[in-house]
């Protein structure tokens, strides 16, 4: 073996090695290796002194063991002393050993900087690359600190050797990655700009690295670098195949550095002065030319590395957007990608051209792909392909070809992989909502979808079919037509029922004149799915069959029947009994005008954003929804694809109470009770619109329903109001939370007063103060009207198993508000143990006769009781490893939904309630607080850490805490904030 | 690039380079996780692969495979070809490597990874400037190296 010959001296690491392979169980591994462990610490300890070979060896014999993936909690002594070693190969290997198993915040940092600061001073180069690539590999705060101002030196130095250089400028990059702060720019900056034009092409390949990470904070101070670079890049691919020796690579001239070079310009706009962008302009056309050369060789290297320069090329000429000529040449030559015989060129080329798609300039030459692109979609072996191929097809889709597109992907969808159905299934929803011509084609579309891929459907499509069925009196009969033709495939999804239930509620009479559509039929048709559906499924049905009732007389007989059967009136489902009773009462106690007024047409959904929209946003992150974000490529086709037009409201508002009670108390009936996991996506779809299914609208009727049932509750919300709380005993029956309780909930996460919630009616603010595990808060109501409250009484309430974990005591308050007044509620808080779930604030009162209820939750979150705790690194290291067990940690990656600003960062964490640790985390942008969290019945330690990553505009958030629940709950509040 | 791991057919690690910070524990999530989902690609399929926020490259040479994350917008085709310089490099200076050489002598690998890339930057793409700094480490270790008769037979 020529690896023995190789200088291989290390004969007992070569044999430990052989042994452990050997081993024939995991056991035997073990063993040999807690022998060998034993062997080297005795050796480590032993009085006599062993000699720098043995040293090396046995500290070579342990990183192998840490390799293994083995603990090493010793020989790092020894490895620090292999440093000051004056022979290369013993450094070499402390070195080897200090990078890998030296996590950037260890004590032995200190330790090793001597040894690297000798190594930088030697002036021997081998020995400073050893020093510039421990640096740079360990890369940590203290290493910046120590070192961030000599490298710049080092760097530019007239007498520095080339491969010093080279470790240099990549190491100096990679401090500056890790902390931008300590490397101040200086006057060594323009001397780095001049690397570009260093005669030795290694050095410009690494010096061009740091260039284009300093040039996006400072492009200004870097600008020279353009007309260097582009005079570079210029000499590159002008040069014959060979010129470059060993810098040429399968007959492609340096493709490291050129791509480099592409990659700098990008951070840049096209250059100012004509002679350099035309030298540039120039260079573009060369690499696009030579893409079409035949190939120098048939090697794959080859290709790639000439194909690498064309990719980079193309995102430059992308990036600039500003010569046609270049984008029509790109997307012909990723056209001929698109077929090529390796995979990872089709999936380039499919991923590129997505790009071009959104160019005005280019988007016409994309198009002409298509028959390809959908050629790909059949028949790509690779689903990654595939994938590349349908966000092709969405970003290229537009008036003219919305069609022949949504027609392939949905005969995509039949065979579609699992993974990608859903998202299929929203492009596909998106595109038939923007580019419909008519809306029939619309609706046969969004059926289609539930057809093919029913259980992929989200709310959120088929919450849009309704609003746009609901907004658009053109294609209601079509509608219904359709859902009833649908309905009656003998299986059809549950998503096609609770569509075809709510269309035919509210649009059956459009097509009862026809007798195969008649009114009984409509019914017996829906009935028959009732018994297979789910409770949600189900509740909606019955207020179809309510709404029947008002549209057509004759079933009323049949419905009020279904609606008596023990099955539906002693459901054990509370929402289904409820509606059954409630509505049957409704049927008949009421008179038709009555009916006609309580369940009369649903009123159109105001305009918004498409729902579905967002939701592929937050899939598939910022960008997805390009293809329909920007109106500049069909600028005509807002007429009906902008969405539906908003229309002035057809409600009848009757009293000023209906913002109260239309909007806000309303709790969203259909999903409310079953499909509780839905709470949030109705918020985005029906935050300030009724509900999802037949529904009572507005109406000025409270007080007549008040009157049918005595002792139930006032509003007549409380037809579709959550059962949850009804396990609650007691008088303090209440209604769900508002749609948008949560959201403010979260805004008093990080602080303790503010206004809670307004109306128009009535305005609830917030003053509060925590100490230990007690608090006490204020609550002021004030009445924004001129007219007297009556019988204002606010509760608290905690639902499920909260009264056990905290308990809140609250003082009456009078039970009449005067018009403009304000009353104040005293809250005494006790938090006994953790607790997930926030109480519930119930406000029922009533408002010029009408009753009003309304439902928060109190903003108290576990971290109120946060007392803030001060320790050093050490100390808080310490307890950081203590809570190592995977399931003390809880971890959030997301995106940042404010400006990212430290100072505004550390007030929120200091509102949170945690102390701020300074000088713990290595990493100055990064954020390190701890605290106790104080309950009657326990603490729970808690320590944090915020990563932000502004390029990214991320953040990472990481909680360690002494109990699961806690860990996971601190970490949702803690997200959201940010 | 933010890493690159080597790893066997049979999905034991040979060489791991990180050039962000990570715990140990999140390391070893990730060749766990990257492992598993490259062992089970087809070798028809496209060599790249969307994984988490960033894209994975990799390239199998005869029982190994070479796995390299980098980001957003860094170009997949020239990852390919970092690895497979990375490859050159090995070759030469073993001679036709084998996977038994990179694992007897990982600690060369390492050095020569370390001479190509740096902080996740090429470094130096010539073959002749990578291997001399390498080979002249080689040449002090021989001299420096006593043979002693316990060394000989592996007992040390």
């Amino acid at each position: 073996m020529p690896a023995v010959s190789k200088g291989d001296g290390m004969r007992g690491l070569a044999v430990f090695i052989s042994d452990i392979r050997n081993c024939k169980s995991k056991e035997a591994e073990i063993k040999r290796i807690n022998k060998e462990l034993a062997n080297i610490r005795s050796k480590f300890k032993g009085d006599k002194a062993l000699d720098g070979y043995s040293k090396k060896k046995y500290v070579c014999k342990l990183l192998f063991i840490f390799l293994l993936g083995h603990d090493i909690d010793f020989g790092h002594m020894e490895a620090v002393n292999l440093l000051s070693s004056n022979k290369y190969t013993e450094k070499q290997i402390g070195y080897l050993f200090i990078s890998v198993l030296v996590n950037s915040n260890s004590e032995l940092i200190r330790l090793i900087n001597n040894a690297i600061k000798n190594d930088l001073a030697s002036r021997n180069p081998t020995f400073m690359c050893l020093a510039l690539h421990c640096i740079a590999n360990v890369g940590s705060r203290e290493m910046g600190e120590a070192f961030a101002a000599d490298i710049p030196r080092i760097l530019v130095a007239g007498d520095s050797m080339d491969s010093v250089k080279q470790s240099a400028a990549l190491c100096l990059l990679r401090l500056y990655k890790a902390s931008p702060d300590l490397v101040p720019m200086g006057e060594w900056t323009a001397r780095v700009v001049h690397l570009l034009n260093d005669q030795h092409m290694g050095v410009v390949t690494a010096a061009v690295s740091l260039i284009t990470c300093l040039c996006k904070k400072n492009p200004d101070d870097f600008k020279t670098c353009i007309s260097l670079a582009v005079s570079r890049l210029s000499r590159i691919v002008s040069s014959a195949s060979t010129d470059l020796q060993d810098y040429t690579y399968y007959f492609v001239p340096a493709p490291w550095l050129s791509v480099k070079l592409l990659r700098l310009l990008q951070c840049y706009p096209p250059p100012e002065d004509a002679a350099v962008k035309g030298r540039l302009v120039e260079c573009l056309e060369t690499v696009l030319n030579k893409a079409q050369e035949p190939p120098k060789s048939k090697k794959v290297q080859h290709s790639n590395a000439k194909n690498a320069i064309l990719f980079e090329t193309i995102s430059l000429i992308i990036h600039y957007d500003s010569e046609p000529n270049l984008l029509v040449r790109a997307c012909n030559q990723l056209g001929q990608f698109l077929q090529h015989r390796e995979t990872n060129l089709r999936y380039l080329a499919l991923e590129s051209m997505c790009t071009l798609a959104s160019s005005e300039f280019s988007h016409e030459a994309v198009k002409t792909h298509i028959d390809t692109v959908i050629n790909a979609l059949k028949t790509e072996r690779d689903v990654s392909v595939r994938q590349r191929a349908a966000d092709l097809l969405y970003a290229m889709c537009d008036r003219s070809n919305a069609k022949q597109i949504v027609s392939e992907m949905l005969r995509y969808l039949e065979t579609a992989d699992y993974a990608i159905r859903e998202e299929i299934v929203l492009k596909v929803a998106i595109l038939a909502e923007k580019y419909a011509v008519d809306y029939s084609w619309y609706v046969d579309t969004i059926l289609n979808l539930i057809r093919i891929a029913g259980d992929y459907v989200s709310e959120e499509v088929w919450y849009r079919v309704l609003q746009i069925v609901t907004n658009r009196d053109d294609v209601q009969g079509y509608a219904a037509k359709t859902v009833f033709e649908a309905l009656q495939a003998p299986a059809c999804h549950e998503n096609m029922v609770k569509v075809g239930g709510y269309i035919l509620g509210e649009f059956g009479n459009l097509i009862a004149g026809d007798p195969r559509s008649s009114p009984p039929v409509q019914f017996s048709l829906l009935h028959s799915k009732f018994h297979l559906c789910s409770v949600a499924t189900r509740a909606l049905l019955l207020s179809t069959y309510i709404k029947f009732i008002n549209l057509f007389p004759e079933t009323k007989a049949t419905i009020q029947g279904v609606l008596r059967a023990g099955s539906q009136l002693r459901n054990a489902d509370v929402e289904l009994q409820q509606r059954a009773v409630e509505y049957l009462t409704l049927s008949s106690v009421a008179s038709t005008d009555v009916l006609a007024t309580v369940l009369e047409e649903m009123p159109p959904f105001p305009e918004r954003e498409s729902s579905i929209l967002a939701k592929l946003k937050r899939k598939k992150g910022p960008g997805a929804g390009s293809a329909l974000d920007d109106g500049r490529r069909d600028p005509s086709s807002n007429d009906i694809n902008g969405g539906v037009e908003p229309t002035p409201s057809t409600v009848s508002t009757p009293s000023p109470s209906a913002d109260l009670l239309g909007l806000r108390a309303a709790p969203p009936p259909a999903a409310a009770p079953a499909t509780s996991g839905a709470g949030n996506l109705l918020v985005d779809v029906f935050s300030d619109g009724p509900a999802a299914q037949p529904s009572l609208g507005p109406t000025p009727e409270e007080a007549f329903l008040s009157e049918l049932e005595p002792p139930a509750p006032e509003s007549p919300m409380a037809l579709l109001a959550d059962p949850a709380p009804a396990a609650d005993p007691g008088p303090e029956d209440i209604g769900p939370p508002i749609p948008e309780a949560d959201e403010l909930l979260n805004k008093f996460v990080c602080k303790n007063n503010g206004v809670l919630f307004e109306n128009q009616l009535l305005q609830i603010g917030v003053k509060s103060e925590f100490r230990q595990n007690l608090g006490r808060m204020y609550l002021f109501y004030g009445n924004k009207t001129s007219v007297q409250f009556q019988n204002f009484s606010p509760t608290v309430v905690h639902p499920g198993d909260l009264q056990t974990q905290l308990a809140v005591q609250t003082k009456r308050v009078a039970a009449q508000v005067d018009g403009g007044a304000q009353v104040q509620q005293v809250l005494n808080i006790e938090c006994l143990r953790d607790f997930l779930t926030p109480p519930l604030l119930s406000v029922r009162f009533r408002y010029g006769g009408a009753p009003q209820s309304l439902t928060l939750k109190l903003p108290v979150t576990i971290n109120k009781f946060f007392q803030p705790t001060e320790m050093a690194a050490q100390d808080f290291f310490q307890r950081w490893k203590q809570l190592s067990l995977p399931q003390q940690e809880a971890q959030k990656i997301f995106k940042a939904n404010h400006p990212m600003d430290a100072e505004v960062t550390k007030a929120k964490l200091l509102g949170f309630g945690s102390a701020l640790l300074d000088n713990v985390d290595p990493n100055p942008e990064n954020f390190v607080g701890a605290g106790i969290i104080q309950t009657k019945a326990l603490q729970v330690g808690c320590l944090l850490r915020l990563e932000p990553n502004a390029q990214a505009q991320m953040y990472r958030l990481t909680l360690r805490t002494s109990k699961e629940p806690v860990s996971r709950h601190l970490c949702e509040l803690l997200a959201q904030q940010f | 690039m933010q890493f690159m791991l080597l790893f066997s057919r049979q999905g034991k690690l040979r060489l791991q380079k990180w050039y962000v910070p990570l715990s140990d524990k999140e390391k070893k999530k990730i060749t766990r996780e990257l492992v598993q989902t490259v062992l089970a690609r087809k070798p028809k399929m496209c060599t790249f692969l969307e994984w988490r926020d960033l894209k994975i490259v990799y390239k199998r040479y005869a029982s190994l495979y070479f796995c390299c994350a980098i980001e957003g917008q860094d170009l997949e085709l020239i990852t390919l070809e970092i690895i497979h310089r990375y490859v050159e490099l090995l070759d030469k200076y073993f001679g036709s490597v084998c996977e038994l050489d990179i694992i007897f002598n990982f600690e060369k690998a390492y050095f020569i990874l370390d001479e190509f890339l740096l902080g996740g930057e090429v470094q130096e793409t010539s073959k002749k400037n990578v291997l001399k700094a390498i080979e002249q480490a080689d040449l002090q270790e021989e001299a420096e190296t006593p043979c002693s008769v316990l060394e000989e037979i592996g007992l040390t």
